[in-house]
């Protein structure tokens, strides 16, 4: 009978897991404020259970999607026998209650690792940093208790059969985008409450830097694959081949990454020169602000998207007071204490702390067009202004000229030497790379397609400027030493982050240059037996079939295509699905992927008179896109596993040995 | 002033002069950009401009849609059950189009009063009704409840 309880011992486990919350963000900065020990212990423990509390919670969600258990509306609302159960185990954040509940799951994972790995670091900074972790889980836990709770059930008429979960989220890029994007949304709560607890403490130091910089970088790697993969998904699913609408979903996610980007680079000043501290920290209120605001308007139903769930007014007022009492705090706990751990340190402006307040200053003005873009029609909304949009040319006429400066600046940052270098220096060291990617841009798209695009060797010309000083840098950088491969072996693996970091960028704009200015859409009536040419391919309709799905009809397209140059062909099935229980229809498209091109064919509409219309796509470096993506990840990732951090942890603790201002802590 | 603090005035009010800048490319970037939403109500009295970019938008009315049976050209009309629109489209339909549901089109009011679409927009989910379009249906005279609960009729395939 314990089965039947599944979703009520759930719902207890969220309720003590918010009272050990509640615990964990009182009692640790009680103890931090008035140095009692005891009092900082319980952040410990309290991390853990609760973790584990929230873990139980989504076992037992989980349990009622797998067992089919439609009493719960959640599962009524959201599955269906007949999905396939990869489906059903996804189908637990494929809805608003379930994905807030994976993301309390994931703050809870994070405040557990935060405080797991924390040997070395001041008792008090660590009490903080669980109390603000913990605080941060009360918010979200009384969200979903109060607001959101995933397992109401329907009782007593229990449904036969679920609703069926949303065709366009019966998908892999579904079972892994969220999971991905929220691991980076909620990670950048880490650094933030970093940031708190140092201005608390009044201690910001290198140590801190190096402390805070691991975190913030595996916050932003999952961030970055999150957002490659929702644009990955959004191309061959919503079936008409875009990679990137300028949505406000999508600019929610990107937001927080601007910032974060921002941090990261902040964070490497801090660490290097002992400046720009405010500045960091100020950049990680904003990161995590922007990750909550990202939150408000996904989930509160303000937006409409594919990922608003429900219309619910006082989910939205909840999260929007949430939200405003973080920044508020947090603000003012900035403007209290931020002077106290100010520190000048001058340098020149020709140096790569110059050129790094730039990349910052660049990042934040790119947040806040976007950002503008975003909320003004909201903005206006909510004061009966009018009902607007702003499409994609604002946010184009903006982000890519400001992507360009970028660039500019990126090609000179990785070779600037930290305080000051002379001009000459830099010149000498940078003006073949220049040349070369000028050559390289204005040629390569000439003998690529034959004819010449401004826009696109302005992209190439900028990606080439952002890999090709990198090259020569490590050139120089391996001259030295037994041989070249030993010399690629000394650097360090940060320097290799910061390498394929800038790489993947480079990748990325390719990609964006060449698809955005090469690729060919036609859209056409086709019958059987139709032919066509689309870029060098001949693409012929052989037969219409139907066939039937696990949980939808289906009608199937067979498309021979013969590459005209080589004469090599393959057969292309693109589907059109009827889904069963929700009666929604769905294109399915058929892809041919490849490095350098993607053929993409999605069935249109069903003319009636045996004809379909049909969308044939030929998509040059669309892959790029997201290659660049993951290349960016890695590099972010490759940069956490340096030794510096590793080895950082015995140097801590004897400085904080030698430090009068922990001791006085610990006692 | 001593030297320096001019230095520092110079570059204060150089980072001011560029945000004004930045700030008013912003906003002129935004006002060239910002699609209005009307009603079939509204244009048939004359509000919307002609030759603009906006956006339209209410319920596909029931029996309009007229496909050309050679291209992929495609007409249909757009009511707020006062007035109609008729809009001109070429190309694909999105999945979730169809008669009777809400749809809002963006594209540019000809002179003779049709709307050349560039855009059809059905959204992801079959109850979605688009906030403008329940807005402008209930500015017409129609409660929430006259339309939205129709029985879907997407069963009629089978």
């Amino acid at each position: 009978m314990l089965v039947k309880l599944i979703p009520e011992l759930g719902h207890f486990a969220l309720i003590i897991a918010l009272l050990m919350a509640v615990l964990q963000g009182v009692m640790p900065l009680a103890g931090a404020a008035t140095r009692r020990p005891l009092w900082m212990a319980y952040g410990h423990p309290m991390a853990t259970g609760q973790f584990l509390f929230i873990a139980v919670a989504y076992v037992c969600l989980t349990a009622s999607y797998a067992l089919d258990d439609f009493s719960v509306a959640n599962v009524a609302n959201n599955s269906n026998s007949l999905l396939p159960w990869y489906y059903k185990l996804s189908a637990v954040w494929g809805n608003h209650e379930g994905s807030v509940l994976l993301w309390s799951l994931m703050l809870a994972g994070w405040g557990y690792a935060a405080s797991r790995f924390s040997g070395g670091l001041p008792r008090d900074m660590v009490a903080r940093v669980q109390g603000v972790m913990g605080l941060i889980s009360v918010g979200f836990l009384l969200f979903i208790l109060l607001t959101s709770n995933p397992f109401e059930r329907l009782l007593p008429n229990v449904p036969h059969d679920g609703a069926d979960l949303n065709p366009l989220l019966q998908d892999i890029g579904l079972i892994v985008h969220p999971p991905m994007l929220y691991m980076g949304y909620v990670g950048f709560s880490v650094v933030f409450a970093f940031a708190i607890a140092a201005l608390l403490g009044g201690r910001l130091d290198a140590a801190w830097t190096r402390w805070a910089r691991p975190w913030t970088n595996s916050a932003w790697a999952f961030l970055t694959v999150g957002i490659a993969l929702g644009s990955w998904w959004a191309y061959y699913e919503l079936g008409w081949g875009g990679w990137w609408f300028w949505d406000p979903v999508e600019n929610a996610s990107l937001l927080p990454w601007l910032t974060g980007t921002a941090l990261i680079h902040s964070l490497a000043v801090t660490e290097k020169r002992g400046s720009f501290k405010s500045w960091t920290v100020l950049l990680a209120i904003f990161t995590f602000s922007l990750s909550l605001l990202g939150t408000f308007l996904v989930r509160s139903g303000v937006l409409t998207s594919v990922h608003a769930f429900a219309n619910d007014p006082s989910r939205g007022l909840f999260i929007l007071v949430l939200l405003t009492i973080t920044v508020t705090l947090s603000l003012l706990i900035f403007a209290l204490r931020a002077p106290r751990v100010s520190h000048h340190v001058s340098f020149s402006w020709l140096s790569r702390d110059s050129l790094l307040l730039i990349n910052n200053i660049l990042l934040v003005i790119m947040t806040v067009t976007i950002l503008l873009g975003t909320l003004y029609p909201l903005i206006l909304d909510s004061l009966n202004l009018g009902k607007i949009s702003v499409g994609p040319p604002y946010f184009n006429a903006l982000f890519v000229p400001l992507t360009v400066v970028m660039c500019l600046f990126m090609g000179l940052g990785p070779v600037a030497r930290w305080k000051s270098m002379p001009a000459s220096e830099l010149r000498r060291k940078l003006w073949l790379a220049g040349v070369a990617a000028l050559v390289l841009g204005m040629v390569l798209p000439l003998i690529y397609t034959g004819e010449w695009n401004l826009w696109a060797s302005l992209g190439i010309v900028a990606a080439l400027w952002i890999v090709l000083p990198i090259g020569k840098d490590m050139w120089d950088k391996t001259r030295h030493g037994s041989s070249r491969l030993a010399g690629l072996r000394k650097l360090s693996l940060a320097y290799w982050g910061m390498v394929l970091g800038h790489v993947g960028i480079a990748v990325t704009i390719i990609g964006v240059a060449v698809v955005s200015n090469y690729a060919t859409e036609r859209t056409v009536r086709m019958a059987p037996g139709t032919e066509l040419d689309v870029a060098g391919y001949q693409f012929t309709l052989r037969e219409l079939k139907s066939r039937r799905g696990a949980n939808f009809m289906a009608d199937t397209a067979v498309i021979q295509v013969r590459n005209i140059e080589s004469g090599r062909g393959f057969i292309m099935r693109p589907e059109k699905r009827f889904y069963l229980a929700t009666g929604m229809p769905m294109t399915q498209v058929a892809l041919r992927p490849g490095l350098f091109r993607d053929i993409y064919v999605a069935m249109g509409e069903d003319l009636e008179d045996g004809s379909w219309a049909m969308r044939i796509q030929y998509k040059p470096f669309v892959r790029w896109l997201w290659l660049g993506g993951l290349l960016m990840a890695l590099g972010g990732i490759l940069a956490i596993v340096d030794k510096r951090y590793r080895r950082t942890r015995t140097a801590d603790r004897a400085d904080v040995a030698r430090s009068p201002k922990t001791q006085e802590a610990v006692l | 002033m001593t030297p320096k603090r001019r230095q520092k005035l110079a570059v204060i009010l150089g980072a001011l002069a560029l945000a004004a800048v930045a700030v008013g490319l912003t906003l002129y970037a935004l006002r060239a950009n910002i699609n209005l939403f009307y009603s079939p109500v509204q244009i048939a009295l004359g509000d919307a401009p002609i030759e603009r970019a906006i956006r339209a938008g209410g319920m596909v009315k029931e029996g309009s849609v007229v496909r050309d049976p050679q291209s992929l050209d495609v007409e249909f009309l757009v009511t707020d059950y006062v007035d109609e629109l008729a809009v001109a489209y070429n190309g694909i339909l999105p999945d979730l189009f169809r008669e009777g549901q809400g749809v809002v089109v963006v594209g540019k009011l000809s002179t003779d009063g049709r709307f050349i679409a560039d855009k059809v927009l059905a959204r992801h989910d079959e109850n979605y009704m688009p906030p403008e379009v329940s807005q402008a249906l209930e500015d017409a005279g129609y409660s929430p409840a006259d339309y939205q609960d129709q029985p879907v009729e997407a069963a009629k395939r089978e």
